[in-house]
């Protein structure tokens, strides 16, 4: 870990104010929320700050309903309040086991919503720098590519990063269309879910669509989609404490035997938390039977393409999102 | 390590000149009794104070420099914006260390090479420099801030181990270990054959307690805070390697938050720290950290092992073959004994195990929990369970007709043998005899009520039972309590509390009167923990002990002025339940020996005990002693989602006498969980393109969660060895985990019909399996 400045945003225009100054996008200021991937990667020296600014006093840790009938988390409301609050386990079941399936319940209970938006990948290479990283150090190189790609993306991947967002939480928000509103110093706006992370492309290091100062105040959810049912599903070699190999979000609604609406998300296979708008596509309309599961599988991996260790995952998403829908289903 | 050179190893420290038989009484009722840890509440409490615990006034942090190449030489080495860094006073490598010797006979070392010998670095991480600050922050950064290039050289970690060698009993091909018969004639008439090739990864010990050491030095002694499975070994290697007598060492490990074997002997960090101390004259602390865990403290070595067994259609085993290699680094030959169990488990005529070692650029691999046997009995047990496959019969079965009394590799009767109910019990236990052989044909439900796949699998386990020479003191003390110590340690398993059992065995004195002391190399010479003989050994000199203080206090009371006992002989007097007695007389009678202390004048009544190696004992010379399991194991299977989990194990055990069933079934419990961590999960992997073990962390190096222990079953036979001395106890830290991983192995093939036979077992193993999802 190397020092750095510390000091506390008392207000979201103090912390704007603050984080302004930045001028690259890897940002020489950063927010400290829970803490546990930015503490964790400062003291790998990963992320190495000069000044870090606690947003814990700023009044976003609440939970709302919204006018719309949708429900805000405010940016700093915790993992595991966000899991276990009814609401979202009545409405927005997909979230809470999300969140639920995803580290140990110590982090969930310093881990927060916005923060989790922003966790960074777990590839090894990027944690370790004796290796050479485009995320970590543009233009280095990467060292998963032909290294020890495993856990990596086989979706999204481009020839610069092929680094998985490892995130639980980002599946479920995808699949329940959430929009992540921000403030900056020229505003307020709002951004949709599958539209916050970026694909690595040639500057891996550019991970979402927030700029120098924004800060994330809330993610809100849209209203429920009446008679809708969700699932998540999470693949991994131990039963707990594990990122995931293969995760899948559902949200799915059937009216007279077909297929009405349908949003399948998948985690731990693409560069970005996956909408997998192909596989939508080839439900909308139909029967909820395991054959078009299978063919909506398919079609959700046509474009993967693995590295030298990762290509059992195309496969393996593939189960979990016929497992996925029919366990959305069978509830149904 | 072989077992045999642990043996010599652990004979090699001092002790008795010969062992003693076993005495034929039956032990008082603590013997056996499923005693809590008697250092239970200062762990729970945090009040045990482990190695890095200790802190001194003016204590300085040390962290060291690792090297980012797998070979080659240092170029140059910059510390000058280090050494300008706040809090740093000093920087230390190999061009101004002061001298660290290299180990003669000291004991045994784990590198051979010093660390700062030289310029050479041999595999990625290696110790090329330290940094030591008043902060451990301070530290770390410096540490970070030091710049050293290196002239890389070619290096090979390759996971392969199909070096080019000459043949089998060449010079410079591989040895054969065992030899008995003509095996290849015997193999190549065999109507029945298995011919296969078994894969063992590289495994991490990470035990919870990482290494440390606090090494502080008052200007002619050091005092070094250790995490060590052996303090008098570690004080004989480091008065070597520091050069100072061993009187001018004392190494103090009273807790160790385990070993697993990772810590039997000394690695480079120590004598780091202590030269550090004494070059700056004040204590220092250096914690090795996780990271450096995965390549400076050993590992289990890969190992790769052919297989042939072959038999007749009826089950009998013409001929047994184990040909084997395992890496080892470039400065030390570490052979990993996989044939350990090899040449008397099955009765055979025609057998032959061949080892070979091959060169690789990774730190010095070392012991780890059951080293040989268990890489070894995964592929024997697997090339079991697929000739029993071949042969139509039921793996139990096979087993059970393939048993015997004698260890043919010598000819010796074994000293206690008991598979055959081993493997009996657990059939019981389990259900096996509900099991249907074909490949995804039982049913059942999994935790979450899911339909499942059950896949059932069974393996035997050995490991060898010796014990070495220990010492240890005893004294009854004028306070009414006993204090016993011995230059042991108890690094988890229960050590404390079976000595405090033994003494109050003999002595009849409560437990909570005992204060048993051990974890410091002042004490009397007692054994290093490991190669689960550290029970066997330091029991008979615990008892030795207590014997002789009772007969120097029968003695007292016999002879001391003012005695209520003036002027009986020891042979008139006895000692029960504290109160010294006449013979013929009840312990109600008696004085508590404390009073007897106090007329006396004297503050204690003192026994040195002593006890030899099995070696020395000329009867049980005559014997193959060893330990015997059978372990079964229930998989679930959810072809649909690529899911395995391990749902249930029964492991039996024939451990001779158990002397505490609450800490040999908690080894047994975490010898399972162990289990399915080498079977599903444990891989450290070295990204060949520089050496590093690249999932040097918890995240990527993965362990069993809670939610992966299965439903457990532990069951001992609980037979005395007749020829282990003291009541008759073997060792049982590491027969609880021999079979596990090929029981494993053998349920997944049931449960998928996909045999892995290169551990552990993935999910892009199952993946391929053709039953229907
Ligand atoms: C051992 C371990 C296991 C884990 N396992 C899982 C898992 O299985 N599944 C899973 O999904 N996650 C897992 N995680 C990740 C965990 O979910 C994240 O670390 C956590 O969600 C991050 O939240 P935080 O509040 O602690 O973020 P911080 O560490 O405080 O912040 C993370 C980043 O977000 C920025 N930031 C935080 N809040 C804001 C804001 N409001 N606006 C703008 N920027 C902000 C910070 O500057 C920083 O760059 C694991 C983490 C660990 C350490
Ligand atoms: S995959 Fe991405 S994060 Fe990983 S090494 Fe390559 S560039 Fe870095």
């Amino acid at each position: 870990m190397e020092a750095f400045k510390f000091s506390r945003a008392a207000t979201v225009d103090q912390a704007v104010a603050a984080h302004a100054g930045a001028t690259t996008a890897i940002a020489e200021t950063r927010f400290v929320a829970g803490g546990t991937t930015l503490i964790d990667l400062m003291k790998l020296s990963v992320e190495r700050p000069k000044v870090v600014v606690d947003i814990n006093g700023l009044p976003l840790d609440k939970v709302e309903a919204t006018p719309e009938g949708g429900l805000r988390l405010g940016a700093l409301t915790r993992n595991a309040d966000v899991a276990n609050h009814d609401v979202v386990k009545r409405d927005y079941a997909v979230l809470s086991e999300a969140i639920l399936s995803g580290a140990s319940p110590q982090l969930r209970n310093m881990a927060t919503t916005g923060g989790n938006l922003l966790q960074r990948t777990r590839c090894p290479y990027f944690r370790d720098t004796a290796h050479a990283c485009n995320k970590r150090e543009p233009g280095s190189g990467c060292s998963a590519i032909g290294g020890h790609n495993r856990m990596l993306a086989v979706l999204g991947v481009s020839s610069d990063c092929i680094a998985t967002n490892p995130s639980d939480q980002n599946v479920a928000l995808v699949a329940l269309e959430a929009t992540i509103d921000i403030q900056g110093p020229s505003g307020k706006r709002s951004v949709p879910a599958g539209q916050f992370h970026l694909l690595p492309g040639t500057t891996p290091h550019r991970e979402t669509a927030l700029q120098p100062g924004e800060i994330i105040t809330s993610v809100t959810l849209p209203k429920p989609i009446a008679g809708s049912k969700q699932f998540y599903l999470k693949l991994r070699d131990r039963a707990a404490y594990e990122f995931a190999l293969s995760s899948t979000a559902v949200v799915i609604k059937l009216s007279g035997g077909k297929i009405e609406h349908v949003r399948i998300a998948l985690g731990g296979v693409g560069t970005k938390p996956w909408r997998a708008l192909e596989a939508e596509h080839e439900l909308t309309g139909k029967s909820a039977d395991a054959a078009n599961f299978r063919i909506a599988a398919e079609a959700a991996m046509r474009d993967a393409k693995p590295a030298s260790e990762n290509g059992y995952k195309i496969e393996l998403a593939k189960r979990c999102i016929v497992r996925a829908l029919t366990n959305a289903t069978v509830q149904a | 390590m072989m077992f045999s050179e642990f043996l010599e190893f652990i004979q090699a420290n001092e002790g008795a000149p010969n062992g003693k038989p076993a005495p034929t009484t039956e032990p008082s009722e603590i013997i056996g009794t499923a005693l809590s840890r008697v250092d239970g509440p200062l762990k729970t409490t945090g009040t045990a104070k482990y190695a890095a615990d200790y802190n001194f006034k003016n204590m300085a942090y040390a962290v060291p420099v690792c090297a980012t190449v797998a070979s080659g030489k240092i170029r140059s080495i910059d510390t000058s914006r280090a050494e300008k860094m706040p809090g740093v006073v000093l920087v230390m490598h190999h061009g101004n260390a002061p001298q660290i010797f290299r180990n003669g006979n000291g004991g045994r070392n784990s590198e051979n090479r010093p660390p700062f010998e030289d310029d050479v670095v041999s595999y990625w991480g290696q110790y090329v420099a330290l940094a030591v600050a008043e902060t451990f922050q301070q530290a770390q950064a410096a540490a970070a801030a030091v710049s050293v290039t290196y002239d890389a050289d070619k290096f090979n970690v390759s996971a392969l181990l199909d070096d080019a060698m000459p043949e089998i009993g060449q010079p410079d091909g591989p040895k054969v270990l065992s030899h008995r018969g003509d095996f290849e004639a015997a193999f190549a008439s065999a109507p029945v054959k298995v011919d296969a090739v078994y894969r063992t990864p590289v495994e991490t010990h990470n035990p919870m307690e990482m290494h440390g050491t606090v090494a502080v030095w008052d200007g002619k002694r050091f005092t070094l805070y250790e995490s060590s499975q052996g303090v008098i070994n570690h004080m004989n290697v480091l008065s070597q390697m520091l050069g100072v007598p061993k009187e001018d060492i004392n190494v103090i490990s009273k807790f160790i938050g385990s070993g697993f074997g990772g810590k039997l002997f000394p690695w480079p960090h120590s004598a780091l720290a202590a030269t550090a101390a004494r070059q700056l004259n004040r204590p220092v602390k250096l914690s090795v950290n996780r990271k450096m865990m995965f390549s400076n403290v050993g590992h289990r070595p890969r190992t790769e092992q052919r297989m042939r067994l072959g038999a007749t259609p009826d089950g009998k085993l013409l001929g047994l073959a184990q040909d084997y290699r395992n890496h080892t680094s470039l400065h030390d030959d570490i052979r990993e004994n996989c044939g350990e169990a090899t040449p008397f488990l099955y009765s055979t005529a025609n057998l032959r195990v061949s080892s070979a070692l091959v060169k690789r650029n990774v730190g010095t691999p070392t012991p780890m929990r059951g080293p040989g046997a268990v890489p070894g009995l995964f592929a024997l047990e697997s090339a079991m369970d697929e000739l029993a496959i071949a042969l139509k019969m039921d793996p139990v079965a096979l087993r059970l007709a393939l048993d015997t009394q004698t260890d043919e590799s010598n000819g010796k009767p074994f000293s206690s043998r008991h598979l055959k109910e081993c493997l009996q019990v657990g059939s019981e236990k389990f259900g096996w005899a509900k099991r249907t052989p074909e490949i995804g044909s039982m049913r059942g439900k999994s935790k979450d009520g899911d339909d499942v796949i059950l896949g059932w699998g069974v393996a035997c386990a050995s490991w060898g039972a010796s014990r070495g020479p220990s010492q240890a003191s005893l004294s009854l003390l004028q306070n009414g309590r006993v204090r016993v110590s011995s230059g042991t340690q108890d690094i988890g398993t229960g050590t404390y509390t079976i000595v405090a059992q033994v003494v109050s065995d003999k002595t009849g004195i409560p437990i909570d009167r005992i204060d048993v002391l051990l974890g410091n190399s002042s004490f009397v010479p007692g054994p290093t923990s490991g190669g689960s003989t550290a029970t066997a050994t330091v029991v008979p000199s615990i008892a030795d002990a207590a014997n002789n203080a009772i007969a120097a206090m029968l003695q007292i009371t016999g002879s001391a002025k003012n005695s209520p006992f003036a002027g009986k002989t020891p042979q008139d007097l006895a000692m029960t339940e504290g109160k010294v007695h006449l013979k013929d007389k009840p312990a109600s009678s008696g004085v508590p020996f404390e009073e007897i202390l106090k007329g006396a004048n004297l503050a204690s009544a003192d026994g040195a005990g002593k006890s030899g190696g099995l070696g020395s004992d000329t009867k049980a010379r005559d014997y193959s002693t060893h330990s015997f399991g059978a372990q079964f194991v229930e998989v679930e299977w959810d072809p649909g989602i690529a899911r395995l989990r391990v749902s249930r194990v029964v492991s039996v055990v024939d451990g001779g006498r158990i002397i505490n069933p609450k800490t040999a079934t908690n080894q047994m419990a975490g010898a399972i969980v162990m289990g399915v961590g080498m079977g599903l999960f444990e891989e450290t992997i070295y990204d060949p393109r520089n050496g590093h073990a690249i999932n040097d962390n918890f995240a990527d190096y993965v362990v069993p969660t809670i939610a992966d222990t299965p439903q457990i079953d532990v069951h001992f036979l609980d037979i005395p060895d007749p020829q282990m001395g003291e009541y008759g106890a073997r060792g049982i830290g590491e027969i609880g985990l021999a079979g596990i991983a090929p029981a494993i192995t053998a349920a997944v093939y049931h449960a998928t019909g996909v045999r892995v036979r290169e551990l552990p077992v993935r999910i892009e193993d199952v993946l391929k399996a053709k039953v229907a999802v």
